[in-house]
């Protein structure tokens, strides 16, 4: 049986058809992977389904029977509940408080039964194998709980279809592993589920049928069994799409980025850097490895100027920049790819423009005096957008409004333009598709070739495998080991991720092998 | 002078009754601020609420009636601050600011209009203060403590409080779980209006019988300091009303009586309240969208 059907759905939104004639079907006890490059408008598809956008036009079938979805209510009451690519939850109340409300077990009309809900909520959450603290507050627990929780609250509404935008981009490997559990569990029970995901292996592992978005639009569908990974890739991106880039050996220069016995502290005052010493050379890409929470963060904040050192030297191309306002340090040359785009990346409410010269905003030919030269701010970003395949509406396009792929794009055009001595790039290519992962990471090996200096933090493994020349393993706060970039193996590196010094490695394999066996696996599948 | 002498039993009273007028306008700042409207319009609500109290009295002979025009008048100025604050999406201090003055100047105008003469309306007849029965302003102020206690049995322990709590935490999570993001925000705010107002009524037909202009002097803002001080919550704020009641009454008790000038007494609720924010005292967080226009199509 079709649980949803939805037929020719057009969405515009101002400059841009976000969804044009869309037609597709999920049929129960199916976990549907819907996928498509970055703002081909599978978000937006979703928000359609559940309430939040109206269609210009379409028609939706809800276990066959036509339907209006005109607000979120309607949606729930159809058995469809979301867990939206930036989760809806509400970090000072408790994780039961989140998952009844607007749904609250009352007394009296008014007053909610915090006891039955919690029952009701572990009930559930036994049910699912779906692991919670149900007293914890939002804020203290981790983006694995909090994912759980989303789930959580769409089953206590009694959704039998679910819907999950992008729900592993910001999960670790162990995670996800749960989460794919949990998603089979679901449809044993009788549940049907869309899954946006960028991870193609993902894709394969998880779903029963693709359909694939390409500008708005459906270009195609195919049973997971009976298509190829790159298959899938070029149907997204319609081109081919090479998944392992080719790398040239370089010869390393001399040394650029020099970070000595740098410790800091985490916004809690605790400790988060103990002493952290390396460099990178001209030439090199040097990868950060680590579980998520390791200092990486700190780290990159600390040489970007963002926070402050307590002890220790960081200094570029030999002159110091130790706890230097940012500006002067970008100024030295340093190029920044934050991990969190929206928070220190960009000005959501600035234009794609504005956006482009916001290192570079006070210098000429951007600023005359004190006035902004908009006609050279305008050249230069209608330059950038083609090149780097920007996909906006226009120049003047508030980034807010563009999709999370494109936002990175600005970022990494901006940053890679200014030709950087060192380019420190967090989480280049989080939630970005595979054609824009395959664009970046060749633009980070054109920085190499050219002989600048590149420090890469990210929690993809694969990633920092394919690009590194070498590999330093960090691990509460100090680096753990290093490992050169063709030495290096998944179980290498996740072994010292959870804390096995690099030379101990042989001796204690066994102990550390136990807790990281996840990562393995998960790379086999 | 022994320095015991200055806490007496009408020390207690005093304060309490200076505290009042800050109970009935911190609470209702916390409606709106806790649903995600900055609410810095109390101060103008209040005169409205004391400025009708005085008219709906003076006409009709009963203070009931004044109490009724106390509590329209307040719904009318909550409205009109959630219209410009939630349909219109205007900066809401500066709505806010603009009904301060709006408040400020149409009661001074209104005065020799209704009474014929301008500055401060004639003494009533009546005034809760002089009544003996339970028409007395100890109504006004058990209902106080009261509205503490039902606000806080209300944002925390039922359905409606904790939807309350989300609108002002995160609109859109709200909105995703159906809950009606303006409509939420529009009752709270009016709620906000019509107690802000009661507390302007305790002002002019409670306590003084006549409404003069500019009466309220500045304890909108004190409220709002006091809300602050209170970190957004029904009890923490009753906490701060009382305090700095007890300030604006230990203020004129030690004037004379001690080298302090009393203006720096009066600057204490204010000192107060930004070593308050400053974090000091604990953390006191706003709720996360309060003050941020909600946009439903913005992503
Ligand atoms: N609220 C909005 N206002 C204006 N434009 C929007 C809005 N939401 C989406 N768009 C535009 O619609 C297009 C599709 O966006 P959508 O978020 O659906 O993409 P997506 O496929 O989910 O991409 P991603 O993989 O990056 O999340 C984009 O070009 C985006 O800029
Ligand atoms: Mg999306």
């Amino acid at each position: 049986m079709k649980v949803v059907e939805m037929m020719g759905i057009t969405k515009e939104f101002p400059g841009i058809k976000a969804n044009e004639n869309v037609s597709f079907h999920l049929n129960k006890g199916e976990i549907l992977a819907l996928v498509g490059e970055n703002g081909a408008g599978k978000s937006t598809l979703m928000n359609i389904l559940y309430g939040l956008y109206q269609p210009e036009s379409g028609e939706i079938y809800i276990q066959e029977k036509p339907v209006v979805i005109k607000d979120p209510n309607t949606a729930i009451s159809l058995g469809i509940g979301m867990v939206h690519q930036h989760f809806m939850l509400i970090p000072p109340l408790t994780v039961t408080e989140n998952i009844i409300l607007g749904s609250e077990p009352v007394d009296g009309g008014i007053f909610i039964n915090i006891d039955k809900a919690s029952r009701k909520v572990k009930d559930i959450s036994e049910q699912y194998g779906l692991k919670i603290d149900p007293f914890a507050r939002i804020e203290s627990i981790s983006v694995g709980m909090q994912q759980r929780v989303e789930i959580l609250k769409t089953l206590y509404r009694g959704a039998e279809i679910l819907i999950l935008d992008e729900p592993t981009a910001v999960l670790t490997p162990q995670e996800i592993k749960e989460l794919f559990t949990i998603m089979r569990v679901l449809i044993e029970k009788g549940k049907s589920i869309i899954i946006i995901t960028h991870k193609l292996d993902e894709v394969k592992e998880i779903s029963d049928r693709i359909v694939v978005l390409r500008h708005g639009k459906i270009m195609g569908e195919a049973l997971t069994s009976e298509v190829s990974t790159s298959q899938i890739a070029s149907m997204m991106v319609g081109r081919d799409v090479v998944f392992r880039i080719k790398k040239e050996t370089i010869e390393p220069g001399e040394v650029v980025l020099d970070v000595h016995n740098v410790t800091a502290c985490d916004d809690r005052g605790l400790p988060a850097l103990q002493g952290i010493t390396f460099n990178v050379r001209a030439g090199e890409i040097v990868g950060i490895a680590g579980v998520d929470g390791n200092g990486q963060t700190e780290l990159v904040e600390a040489i970007t100027g963002l926070r402050s050192v307590k002890s220790g030297k960081i200094s570029l191309k030999g002159k110091e920049i130790t706890n230097l306002p940012p500006r002067k340090i970008i100024e030295t040359g340093l190029g920044h790819i934050p991990e969190d785009r929206h928070k220190r990346g960009l000005v959501l409410n600035f234009s794609v423009a504005e956006n482009f010269v916001l290192m570079e905003y006070y210098k000429s030919p951007f600023a005359k005096w004190i006035n902004l030269s908009y006609r050279a701010i305008n050249d230069f970003a209608q330059k950038l957008i083609g090149r780097f395949d920007v996909r906006t509406p226009g120049k003047e396009t508030l980034v807010r409004s563009l999709s999370g792929g494109n936002q990175q794009k600005i970022i990494i055009a901006r940053e890679i333009v200014r030709n950087p001595n060192i380019l420190i790039a967090s989480q280049p290519t989080r939630g970005l598709d595979v054609g824009a992962i395959e664009f970046v990471q060749e633009n980070l090996l054109e920085q190499r070739r050219n002989g600048k200096a590149i420090l890469l933090v990210s929690l993809e493994l694969e990633e920092i495998m394919n690009l590194s020349d070498r590999i330093l393993v960090i691990y509460e706060g100090s680096i753990v080991g290093e490992v050169s970039g063709e030495e290096a193996t998944r179980d290498k590196i996740g072994i010292m991720m959870t804390g096995v010094k690099g030379e101990e490695e042989k001796g204690e394999k066994c102990v550390g092998a136990e807790t990281v066996l996840p990562f393995v696996q998960n790379d086999e599948l | 002078m022994n320095i015991l002498d200055i806490f007496t039993w009408s020390l207690l009273t005093v304060t309490i009754t200076k505290a009042i007028p800050l109970i009935y306008a911190g609470i209702g700042g916390l409606y709106s601020e806790r649903s995600g409207v900055v609410n810095i319009c109390l101060e103008g609500i209040m005169l409205a609420g004391a400025f009708s109290a005085v008219v709906c009295t003076h006409f009709t002979g009963n203070l009931w009636f004044g109490l009724a025009g106390a509590i329209i008048a307040g719904t009318f100025m909550g409205l009109l601050h959630g219209v410009l604050s939630i349909t219109f999406k205007v900066n809401q201090i500066v709505g806010g600011t603009a009904i301060n003055i709006f408040a400020a100047g149409a009661t001074e105008y209104l005065i020799p209009i209704v009474f014929g003469k301008p500055g401060a309306t004639p003494p009533l007849a009546f005034t809760f203060e002089r009544q003996d029965f339970f028409l007395s302003k100890y109504f006004l102020i058990y209902m106080a403590f009261l509205l503490v206690g039902l606000t806080h049995i209300f944002l925390y322990k039922t359905s409606y409080g904790l939807r309350v709590r989300a609108v002002g935490e995160h609109p859109k999570a709200a909105d995703t779980v159906g809950i009606n993001v303006y409509l939420t925000r529009y009752l709270c705010v009016i709620m906000s209006g019509i107690f802000a107002a009661i507390g302007g009524a305790y002002l002019s037909i409670g306590e003084s019988g006549l409404f003069s202009k500019g009466m309220t002097a500045n304890r909108g803002f004190i409220a709002l300091a006091a809300l602050i001080f209170g970190k957004w919550t029904p009890l923490g704020t009753l906490g701060a009303c009382l305090f700095f009641g007890f300030c604006d009454n230990l203020q004129s008790t030690l004037q004379g009586r001690v080298p302090i000038p009393s203006e720096f007494m009066l600057m204490i609720p204010y000192v107060l309240t930004i070593v308050a924010i400053a974090g000091v005292v604990g953390r006191s967080r706003p709720p996360a969208s309060s003050g941020v226009p909600y946009d439903p199509s913005e992503r």
